[in-house]
């Protein structure tokens, strides 16, 4: 009984800095409409500046307290200034671009915090008064944990008086349900997204502070909580600080008792539950439905021009420059090296990734956050053939698209019901849950140590002749995506994507052809993960983690997600600058830095050059941009009601 | 119109080559260049102190006069704690640096890459830091060596020390789930059991790596009411660990058994909460007393106004291996570095080290002791020094552990 009373407090109790930081995300989401990825970053930085204010102030009773509520308040300040200075200038950008700025973000903070706190993990203070423990029928239970257990209602109490006992609550609650009609009664939008970026990001700066009694600062926190935080934010509904409240307690008892029960479950269960609660109600615990025409109103897109003169002819020459590269490699192999087959090789090989994740989100408008299952999916499928079938290399290629297209017509059965936000999150969910499967099932996966020796058949094996498959298959399959976009196929998804009732109306299955193109794009996904295998010789869960779907993403998003030449322009850049930068030691604050001066500079991403001056004039220009139907493109920005 | 098009497509052929085009530099005829390549982002607390390590015995051997009468050159690179990365970043150092050889990295998945890339591209590999037993048993081939001894050595000294104690009879384990995690546990498990056959272990915990939910572990653990706990978490895990287990009682009247937990990266950042009075594999370096620790101490502090870590200890040694490598080769011939490799012996700071041939396991052992707490610091009493050679599987297992 006392093992039973315990285990419930201290699920309760770690269930404290989870709602702290998936209220702010869920806030920020509410308001703004930004899936702010730094969130984690902030929470890191309340603990870390948490621990200089602490040590600053001094850890009195009442001197402890205040060093962490200052430690939340400047990272609201933090919060703010990213406002300022970075979001406020890219709210008319497509939706989910200022998810780049947020990547950018991360990155910058890893660097700076690795720069002022140094590389040691720092322990967290102790909490004056609260440093022992409570005897609870026979079991003892840290003092601190009934401190934390406390600190939640209280903080729900609050933001709900704050948010509707207090005018400004009240405006946001009101931008919340519609930003429009909020913004045509004459209320200042800027200041109150300012406002709900200090509160969103303190409470993460809180939620990292409070944690630090029990635990302390380490570098590797921002990514450990985003996930879970997201999580949390889903399951209760995005934008309901009541629902964040239940999921915070309910995932913090699943853990703490699932961790009893199934030892092994610690990676899993998060993901489990989300993927159960948005397959049995997609907006969430206490969310509510969106309801159509009341989100961000873009302007419609222009439609897809099949390719132009000039666009045909920069094809040519790049497919002549890639045909040649090896051939200038051996005629002078001191200009072009032996590693720059191995970059371009890898260049091509995101590519195709890229591209496959944009034939979905593009023309689709499904934005996936878990695209990297399909890539793992087919490294594995080809690896494991490898590993029991001893299959040559010709076999294990066509099963790696093969793998990966099963998973996706089994992951897209489920997802292509949902839309929107909630679609990018059950894929998130079922990617993650595929990682731990890889991760878990040693025996037949490797688990972390994955599968080794996937090297090419002998006459691939030279670095030559394997440059030469990898460009055969990328041309190929961005070719073979291009052509079905501008099959009827590629226009009925489009009309779904512009507009779901009338694509319905005129008798089409919406949902059937959703499920086809995230099938295919999953098949592609696959087909770039084994040549990826192949060209590193090995395959680790990494393929499928969190990161690697985002990277592809950040491609896509920043290559510019109404073009399809944006996601071949946008992995090139990314991988290219990525591999630039890795020999700096800072490479990761400056990669961030660029990113973000990329995002300030060309909101439409790279392929928006094409839309200035020098764009047009050399026939670069996007398809929209001329009839200035385009979304940001001067003439289109100005009647649009932008929000800030 | 034409003008323009071959404009559009020079701008777009510039940006690409501009990013391919890699000068190959000129190859100093006086220099060895060794590619080194670690996780110097994702985890620095543990590598920017190897890095250190290496480069001071680089630095030490060029000032006696390099080796073969040419410059060692440590050519550095951050391989962003991702296998695919570091597999890269090798071909560009084969490639582009034309290095001899390469070494480095910490975490096993790593390793395990590397190693796989080195046996495809022939070329030489000294894992210095990674753990995983697979790295020279089950995946091992003939171009890969590791210096640091291995879980399966560093659990295995542990659970001969655990099974001395005649009262710890029910064991629970808690690692990190992956497969450094799982291979810490199996191996103690395994030496345990044979050693004491009246032992039983009531339950193992899995917490995510870097994502303990420490206070509900300490509740998992204590409800199996075990005798002795073999802890193999670390880092950000082992402070919560130690703080929640501690204040919730956990450790009192149990016999606590940590792999690694002795070394300075994972016991110093606990400061005056560092455990005490647990069985531990670490590196008490201020204590160290033999003639060439103290030389080696001295350099250290004195090169890098810092104390060594295990990552320097081990950073050092696996310079000084390569120095004594390429003496034996007197080539940088990857077949006869390869053969020279294999049985090599030479003398560092932690005592005489050589490179089985039979697996390519280097006998680095590692020290084993009792925490205690000294000035508000955590650091190791009654340890000893245990040579790896005792405490790895005989020739004939160990040809079986290995395919090849």
């Amino acid at each position: 009984m006392g093992d039973f009373v315990v285990t419930l407090l201290t699920g309760l109790s770690s269930a404290a800095a989870l709602f702290l930081v998936a209220s702010g995300l869920s806030i920020i989401f509410g308001v703004t409409r930004i899936v702010n990825f730094a969130h984690g970053s902030f929470y890191m930085l309340g603990a870390y500046v948490g621990v200089t204010t602490v040590q600053t102030i001094g850890g009195g009773a009442v001197g402890f307290w205040v060093a962490i509520l200052l430690a939340a308040a400047l990272v609201g300040l933090i919060g703010v200034a990213m406002e300022v200075l970075l979001l406020r200038r890219i709210y008319r950008a497509p939706e989910l671009f200022q998810l780049i700025a947020t990547f950018g973000v991360i990155l910058v903070i890893q660097d700076v915090t690795l720069w002022i706190w140094g590389s040691e993990d720092l322990v967290g203070p102790r909490a004056p008064g609260f440093t022992g423990a409570v005897t609870i029928l026979g079991q003892r239970l840290p003092e601190y944990d009934l401190v934390l257990i406390a600190v939640s209602p209280l903080v729900l109490a609050g933001l709900w008086l704050l948010f509707n006992r207090t005018r400004w609550g009240t405006l946001v609650r009101a931008a919340t349900l519609d930003r429009q009609m909020v913004s045509a009664l004459g209320v200042n939008q800027r200041w109150l997204f300012t406002g709900v970026l200090f509160l969103g990001s303190a409470l993460a700066g809180l939620g990292g502070a409070i944690q630090l009694p029990k635990g302390g600062a380490d570098l590797l926190m921002d990514f450990n909580i985003i996930a879970a935080a997201f999580v949390v934010v889903v399951v209760g509904g995005m934008g309901s600080i009541g629902g964040a409240f239940l999921a915070a307690i309910l995932i913090g008892l699943l853990q703490t008792f699932g961790i009893q029960i199934f030892p092994n479950s610690t990676l899993i269960l998060m993901f489990l539950v989300m993927a159960v609660v948005l397959i049995f109600r997609p907006w969430g615990l206490l969310g509510r439905p969106e309801i159509p025409g009341h989100g961000v109103v873009e302007a419609p897109e222009a439609p897809l021009r099949p390719a132009g003169r000039a666009l045909r002819t920069m094809g040519a020459l790049v497919l002549a420059f890639l045909l040649l590269l090896p051939v200038a490699h051996l005629i002078a192999p001191s200009v072009v090296g032996d590693f720059s087959l191995v970059l371009t090789i890898e260049i091509l090989i995101f590519v195709l990734f890229a591209v496959a994740l944009h034939f979905i989100m593009g023309p689709g408008g499904m934005v996936s956050f878990g695209h990297a299952a399909f890539f793992g999916g087919g490294a594995y499928g080809a690896a494991l053939l490898v590993k029991f079938a001893d299959a040559p290399m010709e076999i294990a290629f066509w099963a790696a698209p093969a793998g990966a297209a099963l998973l996706a017509i089994l992951f897209g059965w489920f997802c292509v019901r949902l839309t929107g936000v909630y679609f990018a999150m059950l894929t998130l969910a079922f990617a993650q849950i595929a990682w731990s499967i890889v991760f878990q099932w040693g025996e037949v996966t490797g688990g972390d140590d994955g599968i080794l020796g996937t090297w090419p058949s002998d006459w691939a094996s030279s670095r030559v002749a394997y440059y030469y498959l990898t460009v055969g298959f990328t041309v190929a399959g961005i070719l073979a995506m291009r052509r079905m976009l501008f099959a009827p196929f590629g226009y009925t998804l489009r009309a779904g994507r512009d507009s779901p009732l009338r694509a319905a109306a005129i008798g089409i299955d919406l949902k059937r052809h959703q499920w086809i193109a995230f099938t295919i794009s999953g098949a592609f996904a696959g087909l770039a993960g084994a040549l990826f295998v192949y060209s590193k010789g090995s395959v680790f869960p990494t393929s499928m983690e969190i990161a690697r779907s985002f990277d592809a993403l950040l491609m896509v998003l920043l290559g510019g997600v109404h073009s399809l030449i944006g996601p071949i322009v946008g992995a090139t850049a990314l991988t290219w600058l990525n591999d630039l930068f890795s020999e700096l030691s800072y490479w990761r604050f400056l990669l961030g830095a660029t990113i973000i001066g990329l995002v300030l500079l060309l909101p439409n991403g790279l392929v928006g050059l094409g839309d200035s001056w020098a764009g047009r004039r050399l026939g670069l220009a996007s398809p929209g941009s001329e009839s200035g139907a385009g979304p940001g493109s001067e003439s289109g920005a100005s009647d649009r009601e932008a929000p800030a | 119109m034409i003008v323009k098009h071959v404009l559009t497509a020079g701008v777009a052929l510039g940006v690409l080559s501009g990013g391919l085009a890699t000068g190959l530099p000129a190859l100093a005829a006086g220099e060895i260049k060794i590619g080194d390549i670690n996780s110097y982002t994702r985890l620095p607390a543990h590598t920017i102190p190897y890095r250190r390590g290496a480069t001071l015995a680089i630095e030490e051997i060029n000032k006696a006069g390099g080796v073969l009468g040419k410059k060692l050159v440590f050519v550095s690179r951050d391989d962003q704690g991702k296998p695919g990365e570091a597999v890269k970043v090798a071909e560009q150092l084969r490639s582009r640096d034309k290095v001899a050889l390469v070494s480095g990295s910490l975490f096993s998945h790593i390793g395990l890459a590397l190693a796989s890339w080195a046996k495809q591209r022939k070329t030489l590999y000294l894992a210095a830091e990674p753990l995983a037993d697979a790295l020279v048993w089950a995946k091992g081939n003939n171009y890969t060596f590791r210096l640091r001894p291995s879980t399966y050595m560093q659990a295995a000294m542990l659970a001969a020390e655990a099974a001395k104690n005649k009262n710890a009879k029910r064991w629970a384990t808690i690692a990190p789930n992956y497969a450094y995690g799982k291979d810490a546990v199996a191996a103690f498990k395994r030496i345990l059991t044979k050693l004491r056959p009246d032992v039983t272990f009531v339950g193992s915990q899995w917490p995510g790596l870097f994502k303990i939910d420490a206070g509900a572990e300490v509740q998992a653990l204590a409800a199996l009411k075990p005798d002795g706990i073999y802890n193999v978490t670390f880092g950000g895990d082992l402070a919560k660990f130690v703080r929640e287990g501690r204040t919730r009682g956990l450790f009192k009247g149990k016999l606590m058994v940590g792999l690694l937990t002795g070394e300075p990266e994972y016991i110093d950042p606990l400061k005056g909460e560092a455990p005490v009075g647990w069985l531990v594999t670490g590196y008490p370096w201020q204590d160290i007393k033999t003639a060439a620790h103290k030389k080696f101490l001295a350099a250290y502090q004195a090169r890098w106004k810092d104390y060594p870590r295990i990552g320097s200890i081990v950073g050092y040694n696996t310079m000084l291996a390569i120095a004594a490598m390429l003496k034996k080769a007197g080539s940088t011939d990857t077949d006869k570095m390869v053969a020279a490799m294999k049985g090599l012996s030479f003398d560092a700071p932690t005592g005489p080290i050589t490179f089985r041939a039979v697996d390519h396991q280097s006998t680095m052992g590692a020290y084993v002791g009792w925490t205690v707490l000294k000035d508000g610091k955590g650091t190791m009493e009654r340890w000893q020094y245990l040579d790896g050679a005792d405490y790895l599987p005989s020739v004939e297992e160990t040809k079986k552990l290995r395919k090849q």
